[in-house]
Parts: C-alpha cells; sequence; structure tokens
C-alpha cells in the first residue's frame, strides 16, 4: 500500500499524469462554471423577497464553502507530509494556501457586496463573518510563517505544525465567536439559511460548488507542478524534460 | 551543578518532576537577574491602557465600557511582546540543545519553560491589573473578577504563545512574524476574559465563562506542550 502510494507520489509520476490531466480538468471546471452561472443568473427564478441581488450566493456560498474546504484539505496534508514525510502532500499544503486565502477574501467580498442591499450595510459583526475573518488571518500567518523560513524542509515542517495548531483551534474559535455574538447582540439579521432553499435554485449552486472545487483542484495541480519543478531542478529529470521542451 | 552530579549516582534517580522543578527554578531565576526581561512588559500593559483614556477622553461611564477590552487587548499584546524570552536566550546559548537532548520527555520540559515564563510575565500583569481596573472606573466587586479571569487566561496565552516562538526561533526576525500567528489564536481568550467582565458589570452570572476559560486552559496545557515540544523539535533540526 506504502510502495503504490509512494510510487504515485514521486515527482516524475506525479508530473506526467497531471500534465495529461489538466486539459481535461479545465473543460470540466470551465464547463460547470457555465452551466451553474447559466443556471444561477438566468434560469432561477428571482427570489419574493431579495429580488435579483440575491444571486451573489452562487458565488459566495460556494466560496464560503472552499474557504473552509481548502483549510482542510491542507490540515491532512501537513498531517500526512508530517507523519509519512510525502513531499507532495507538503506541496499540495503549500500551493493551497494562496488559493484558500481567495477563496476566503472572496467570500467575505462578496458577503459585504451582498449586505449593503439587504442589510443596509457593508459590514456587520455577525458571528460567522467573523470567523470567516480571523481564518483569513490563519491563512495570511501560515503562509507568512513559511515565506519566513528558508530551508525548505523546516519551513514545510514547521507549517504543518502550525497548520495543525490552527485546525484544532478553528472551532473553538467557530464557537467561542458565536458566543461572543449571542452575548452583545441578538440576531437581528435572518441569515441565509433561514428559508429553505427551491430546488431551481439549489441545483445551479451545488453545480456552482462542484465548479469551484475542479477549479481548486485545476489550479492547485498546476501551481503544485511548478513547485515540483522548482523543487527538482537540480534532478536528471527535469533536464532532460527541458531539453526535450527546447528541441 | 558539578558538585552535585557525583551525588546523583547513590541518591535516587531524577523523577521528571525533579526535572520539572529545575527548569522552572533555573528559568525564573534567570529571569530574576535580568529584571528588564520582566518590567518592560509590564510597563508597556500599564502605558497602553493609560494611553486609551487620553485617546477617547476621561468619560467615566465610557471608560467602564471599554475597559474589559482594553485591558485585555494590553494583556494580549505584552504577552506577545514578552514571549520571545521562553526560548530565545537558551537558544542562542545552545541549553535548547541540551533540554532537547535530555531522556526526559521534552513537553513535559518545555512546559516547565512555560511555567516559568508566566510566573514572570503573566503573574505581574494579574498583579497590577486591579490598579488598572480602578484607573479605568471600573466598579470594586468586577477588580477580584478581572484578577481572576487574567488568572484563568494569560498562562493560555503562554501556552499558545511557546508554540508561536518554538516555530520562530530559528529565525533571525521572527518578532513581526509572531503577533501575526498568535493573534488569531488569541481570539477565544479575549472573547471570554472580556465577556466575563462585561457580565460582572452588569450584574450578571460569570461561572459559564469561567467554565469556558478553564476548559480552554486544561486543553492548552494538554495539547500545547506537546506541539512547541514538536515545533522545537523542527527548528533545531
Amino acid at each position: 500500500m506504502h510502495r503504490i502510494f509512494s510510487q504515485w507520489a514521486s515527482p516524475v509520476h506525479f508530473y506526467r499524469l497531471t500534465g495529461r490531466m489538466i486539459p481535461w480538468l479545465w473543460a470540466a471546471t470551465l464547463l460547470l462554471l457555465a452551466v451553474g452561472l447559466f443556471g444561477g443568473l438566468v434560469l432561477a427564478p428571482p427570489d419574493y423577497q431579495q429580488g435579483e441581488a440575491y444571486r451573489i450566493i452562487f458565488v459566495h456560498v460556494p466560496s464560503a464553502w472552499m474557504a473552509m474546504f481548502v483549510y482542510m484539505s491542507m490540515a491532512v496534508s501537513a498531517a500526512i507530509s508530517l507523519i509519512w514525510r510525502i513531499k507532495l502532500a507538503d506541496i499540495w499544503a503549500k500551493v493551497s494556501a494562496p488559493l484558500g486565502a481567495s477563496f476566503t477574501a472572496l467570500a467575505l467580498l462578496t458577503g459585504s457586496l451582498w449586505g449593503k442591499p439587504m442589510w443596509g450595510t457593508w459590514w456587520v459583526w455577525d458571528a460567522r463573518i467573523t470567523s470567516v475573518v480571523i481564518l483569513l488571518f490563519l491563512y495570511i500567518g501560515y503562509m507568512a510563517l513559511r515565506a519566513a523560513i528558508e530551508d525548505r524542509r523546516t519551513a514545510s515542517r514547521a507549517s504543518a505544525i502550525l497548520i495543525l495548531v490552527g485546525v484544532v483551534n478553528v472551532p473553538i474559535i467557530h464557537y467561542s465567536v458565536i458566543w461572543w455574538n449571542t452575548l452583545h447582540q441578538g440576531p437581528t439579521i435572518t441569515r441565509l439559511d433561514a428559508p429553505a432553499i427551491h430546488v431551481s435554485m439549489l441545483i445551479p449552486l451545488l453545480v456552482m460548488a462542484l465548479a469551484f472545487m475542479l477549479y481548486y483542484l485545476t489550479v492547485g495541480l498546476m501551481r503544485a507542478r511548478s513547485e515540483v519543478l522548482d523543487q527538482e531542478r537540480n534532478s536528471r529529470w527535469v533536464t532532460e524534460l527541458v531539453r526535450e521542451e527546447a528541441r | 551543578m558539578t558538585s552535585r552530579t557525583s551525588d546523583l549516582s547513590e541518591a535516587a534517580p531524577l523523577t521528571v518532576l525533579d526535572v520539572f522543578v529545575a527548569v522552572l527554578r533555573r528559568d525564573v531565576l534567570i529571569a530574576c537577574r535580568r529584571s528588564s526581561e520582566f518590567v518592560n512588559p509590564l510597563m508597556f500593559f500599564v502605558i497602553i491602557v493609560v494611553l486609551f483614556p487620553l485617546a477617547l477622553g476621561s468619560d467615566p461611564v465610557q471608560l467602564r465600557a471599554v475597559a474589559p477590552g482594553v485591558i485585555w487587548v494590553a494583556a494580549l499584546l505584552a504577552v506577545v511582546l514578552s514571549l520571545e524570552t521562553i526560548f530565545r536566550g537558551d537558544f542562542e546559548d545552545g541549553s535548547l540543545e541540551q533540554l532537547l537532548l535530555s531522556p526526559f520527555p521534552t513537553s513535559v520540559l518545555v512546559l516547565a519553560k512555560i511555567a516559568a515564563h508566566w510566573l514572570v510575565s503573566g503573574l505581574p500583569l494579574l498583579i497590577i491589573s486591579p490598579l488598572l481596573g480602578i484607573l479605568l472606573n471600573l466598579p470594586a466587586h468586577v477588580l477580584p473578577v478581572l484578577m481572576f479571569s487574567l488568572l484563568l487566561g494569560t498562562p493560555v496565552l503562554s501556552l499558545l504563545g511557546a508554540i508561536g516562538v518554538a516555530l520562530t526561533v530559528g529565525l533571525r526576525r521572527g518578532g513581526v512574524l509572531m503577533p501575526l500567528l498568535l493573534l488569531p489564536l488569541y481570539v477565544p481568550v479575549l472573547i471570554f476574559g472580556t465577556g466575563v467582565l462585561h457580565s460582572a458589570v452588569s450584574g450578571m452570572p460569570v461561572a459559564a465563562h469561567f467554565y469556558a476559560m478553564a476548559a480552554l486552559l486544561s486543553l492548552a496545557i494538554g495539547l500545547a506542550p506537546l506541539a512547541s515540544a514538536a515545533a522545537l523539535r523542527v527548528s533545531l533540526g
């Protein structure tokens, strides 16, 4: 089992395999994005309360889900890289961080754009918004630590520990923020998930979520490929590859 | 030290507790001899709190409303500033490596160092806090609550902080990085620490907050030394 895994996780194999996968992944991502956006922006009916402005959820909700998902995927990769010393797992954690931070920022931005017409204000110190902001800080801290350590091995292991400490803390932070919020102000804002969502809105939402997931996978793999090339730049297969490309 | 090593062979073997106490005593002693190490963060704490009335105006009602937040944010910053001393000096003179080579579990030794750090940097904050509470017009019955909240909260700051220092101790300029890594992790302590004071000021029961803080503390005591020990091993290669 371990042998198969480490063979698959060998940089050469990874590079070759993902090179063949990426065009297909891009095609699937773009197709799902087109279907999801068409379903969400054109086919789905306007909301009876929120009118057309609710349509931003087709971007907002998937990015909020991805903000969480990417962090979890980084934590799993960090654990794998710490325990089995698999280089690719560390590379995956590294390349995921800026993507996760972007999804988090996008979730905050779209939430803010939605909040202005709905709540009449760009920003509310709501429990969920606040914990997403803190999640963004966790991403930034991870990237800052990674950038600060020059030695690659130390950087990968130190940042893996940080992300695991963070993942223990995320639920604690989340629930403490909920506690803080209920203590300070009553829930004056009806949340997005209060009304049950109609199936004509749910399907495009799920398609968009899948498109975002594929986008993360595709761009993550592309970034991982260039990271592999960078880390293996002194090895023979990379030299041969460059020679082939030059021909 | 050398005179004692000869006795050791005949005396009972060292237990983990002996080593824990020895590390604790050594660190407290070193800190006491370099008093600026713990006086400076304390002064920083006081100055930050004194700045707020100057910035916000001296209205007593307003000061009472912001006092919990001001004191806790100042405590967070003061602790972050003082954290470097947990491992930095030992890293520079090489004794940290000796600590890692010891046959005793690193996490226990790290816990001793964290406890020493709390004694010299968390405890002074707690002792001076009633004074700051009075400056910010907190009612007298809230002052014990303030002290007790700091008693439960500041050890968590030291415990989590040790992980941050352990991760950055090998870096030449780790100082700017530390608040960035640690302050998001300090959010729960800040929330419960200020929450309990707000409850106490408005005459509501405080027990639930204290239970939550005690839970955070026990979780941190259990897990943070393990994480710091792992981080130290990474930083020292």
